[in-house]
């Protein structure tokens, strides 16, 4: 039994991480791709996309109030929620693949939570100056200037909280119908309401939590590890070319002295507020800013980049035998990482697969069980069908109903003078269908007799069938 | 890998496993307020809201929010909203409906949480019926299957007390007027007209004393009546059993079957509105059997 004599503490305090700025390759890779998934996000809900009068022009749109899917030249019924389904597997597996590959790149690079943190410690930087001034400003008592500058940073912040959240409620309805809607007061409350949420959020998780989102609420850094092992690439500190550490002095460099000068420019740019040289960590996203921050260092020293570095596990111990260390592209082809690329590959391509041969005509049949089976006054047997004709169309569908040939079975639909059943535009229609077995026939006292349903587009003679069961009296 | 040195030695709960001790890291301070306040949200929600069990019912809350309420007013906002379909509905021509989409739908719908509710006890949820209790699906009706005819015996019933406008006709007990072997023949005979198999010699014998007795209500070949309610003979539709001993039964003792009258002019508190009754009337028109 260890237990400390004082009770301790029951909170930590945040440690605030003030960044400073950094430039370098990684730095502009995380720019490109900040431009552009934010790019996609804010512009996406914009385009338009003709899918005829009666259809929404909006390429990509969540329509909750008639359950539709749109997403470009592709329409998606609630019964086809399998391809959501399956979308949400390939991106389980293919952030599994990253992971298994090249260690936390989600989160370095394209997280939202990273992104967007990343895009308001840019406008702080601009507001409030580099590290040191922050730093300076954060220790100042309150005052005109330091009111000043917070608050225009906030209103800043707030105001992309507020396009964040407007963004989101465009994906639901008309983007540029909702917009002048939303100015003139007369949107539904609903659109308000989300969009005051996600800006709160935005704000508090880009503005205020940042790091502390990674390490305390979200789950996925506790679940990478299990996707990592001596292969997948994260960043490491070569200790054995850094260390011992030391100040520069001109003239003072011993030969027992490492290549890191402890300048610290590692730490000073982590959005994490850690020190990379301490090893890997829980709270290391591997976004590559110490890479990029050390590398410029050792440009200024003349020593060779690579300090601190992407690499595998499997490096340092090659590293440290004075082997030459496996090329980082045999580090990402391995079992673990093709097993997963397969997967993800046959999954998509069953999605590609399902989607082309998805049909024109859509019909599904319910046999009414209750009761099984009908008895007219003249003896035919009748058994009733629901059946859902669904027309995915952008114009009405005149619909014929049939049955197989070579039956003894009569077909008519409730409310209608013959078969003809007209769908409109983009909807499903249910009718019930009355199938008769004339007295003596086999159908009429068989048990289960199979027969098909066949629904033709009267327009172009596109056919599509449904095999069902007829139940006779057999008693 | 280095391990990451604490700035603070932080303590140990005390529990080890193996020589793997569990660490006391303090939580993080936004954490703790958060669990503050849900306290306090905590206390004033069971203030505020209906919360805690006295012994009769829970105390009734600061905001005085009831669900019931809630519901009562849901439901009173969707009256509102259906008032005028209703006017229509209650005034509306039965033999025009279906060609009013909008309102044709409403008695669809509403026809069936009125079959549902009121109706399917003894005609069953699919309305196929039971013995003694006609099925509403098939295409034979013993007091007419337009939609007018419906809906008058759903407002008056059949052989009921309460409604004087009651459809009412009493079949004799036969087994008073017949001998045993008249009977017999009888039922051949009906079973003979109905398609069934029979004994010829008997059935012959028959048909004299169904033309005595029976053919004037229903009908000289078994066509039945329809202002008698008396059911056809020579179809494949029983209401209570085209066999031998059913038959027997039937004409020795006759049958009185009873449908109470659903208005709300004869049960003022558990009637049908006449909506309702051209509701339900429009929904079992239109499950197949409708004239």
């Amino acid at each position: 039994m260890s237990s400390s004599d004082t009770p301790p503490s029951l909170y930590a305090a945040r440690e605030p991480v003030f960044p400073r700025r950094v430039s370098g390759f990684f730095r502009s890779l995380k720019w490109w791709i900040m431009a552009f998934t934010l790019g996609i996000y804010y512009l996406t809900p914009w385009i338009r996309w003709d899918r005829g009068p009666e259809m929404p022009d909006q390429a990509v749109l969540v329509d909750l109030a008639s359950r539709r899917f749109f997403f470009f030249w592709i329409e998606i019924w609630p019964h086809e929620f399998y391809f959501v389904a399956g979308l949400l597997i390939m991106a389980g597996l293919g952030l599994f693949l990253f992971t298994s590959a090249l260690g936390r790149v989600w989160c370095g690079y394209a997280c939202p939570q990273t992104v967007w943190t990343d895009l308001f410690i840019l406008v702080e930087r601009w507001i409030e100056g580099d590290r040191n001034a922050r730093v300076r400003l954060w220790n100042a008592k309150w005052s005109l200037h330091k009111a000043r500058l917070r608050i225009t940073k906030w209103i800043v912040w707030a105001l992309i909280g507020l396009a964040t959240g407007g963004a989101w409620v465009f994906y639901f309805t008309d983007a540029p119908t909702l917009l002048v809607n939303l100015v003139q007061g007369t949107a539904h409350p609903i659109a308000y309401s989300t969009m005051f949420i996600l800006t709160a959020t935005t704000f508090f998780f880009g503005g205020i939590a940042r790091e502390q989102v990674c390490i305390y609420a979200c789950p996925w850094p506790r679940i990478q590890a299990a996707m990592m092992d001596e292969d997948t690439i994260t960043i490491g500190y070569r200790d054995w070319r850094g260390e011992p550490r030391g100040k520069l002095r001109k003239g003072e460099t011993g030969p027992a002295q490492g290549d890191c000068i402890d300048c610290m420019a590692c730490v000073n740019v982590c959005p994490m507020g850690i020190d990379i040289r301490n090893g890997q960590q829980m709270e290391c996203i591997t976004c590559g800013l110490c890479i990029d921050a050390c590398d410029d260092m050792m440009a200024k020293i003349g020593k060779p980049r690579g300090l601190v570095d992407y690499l595998a596990l499997k490096d340092e111990v090659d590293e440290r035998a004075h082997r030459k260390h496996a090329p980082i592209m045999k580090h990402i082809f391995r079992p673990r990482t093709i097993l997963y690329t397969a997967l993800w590959s046959v999954i998509g391509f069953a999605l590609v697969f399902a989607l082309f041969i998805r049909p024109e005509i859509d019909m599904t049949v319910a046999p009414v069980r209750n009761p099984t089976y009908i008895v007219q006054s003249d003896g035919t047997v009748r058994n009733v069908y629901d059946v859902r004709l669904r027309n995915k169309q952008g114009e009405p569908r005149p619909f014929g109903l049939s049955l197989n040939i070579g039956t003894n079975l009569s077909i008519h639909v409730e409310g209608v003078d013959g078969t003809l059943v007209i769908v409109p535009a983009d909807e499903m229609k249910q009718v019930r269908v009355y199938v008769d077995a004339p007295k003596g026939s086999p159908e009429s006292t068989t048990d289960r007799s199979p027969f098909t349903f066949w629904v033709t587009d009267l327009n172009n003679q596109d056919r599509a069938s449904v095999g069902t069961i007829f139940n006779g009296r057999t008693n | 890998m280095s391990k990451k040195p604490e700035k603070k030695e932080v303590g140990t709960t005390g529990h080890s496993w193996d020589g793997i001790e569990e660490l006391n890291n303090p939580l993080p301070r936004w954490w703790v307020w958060i669990f503050y306040i849900t306290i306090v949200w905590g206390i004033w929600y069971t203030i505020a809201y209906p919360a805690w069990p006295l012994l009769k019912g829970a105390t009734e809350g600061y905001l005085g929010y009831s669900t019931r309420a809630e519901v009562a007013a849901d439901i009173a906002a969707v009256d509102a909203k259906n008032a005028d379909l209703v006017g229509r509905l209650e005034a509306a021509d039965l033999n025009a409906l279906s060609g009013d989409a909008e309102l044709y739908q409403f008695a669809i719908n509403g026809g069936r949480a009125v079959f549902a509710a009121n109706c399917s006890q003894c005609h069953g949820s699919g309305a196929a019926g039971a013995k003694g209790y006609p099925n509403l699906l098939d295409n034979d009706w013993l007091w007419g299957g337009m939609i007018e005819d419906i809906a008058f015996t759903v407002t008056n019933g059949i052989r009921n007390e309460h409604s004087p406008d009651a459809r009412w006709t009493e079949m004799p007990a036969f087994g008073e007027l017949l001998s045993k072997e008249e009977i017999a023949a009888v039922v051949e005979h009906v079973r003979a007209i109905s398609g069934q198999e029979a004994d010829a010699a008997l059935a012959a014998a028959g048909e004299t004393v169904y033309l005595d007795n029976c053919a004037a209500c229903h009908g000289d070949v078994g066509e039945g009546l329809r202002d008698m309610g008396a059911p056809t003979l020579n179809d494949a539709i029983w209401l209570y059993g085209g066999d031998v001993a059913t038959l027997t039964e039937t004409v020795t003792n006759a049958r009185f079957g009873v449908m109470p009258a659903w208005s709300d002019a004869y049960h003022p508190a558990g009637g049908l509105s006449a909506a309702e009754i051209n509701a339900v009337a429009a929904y079992v028109h239109q499950l197949g059997g409708g004239e």
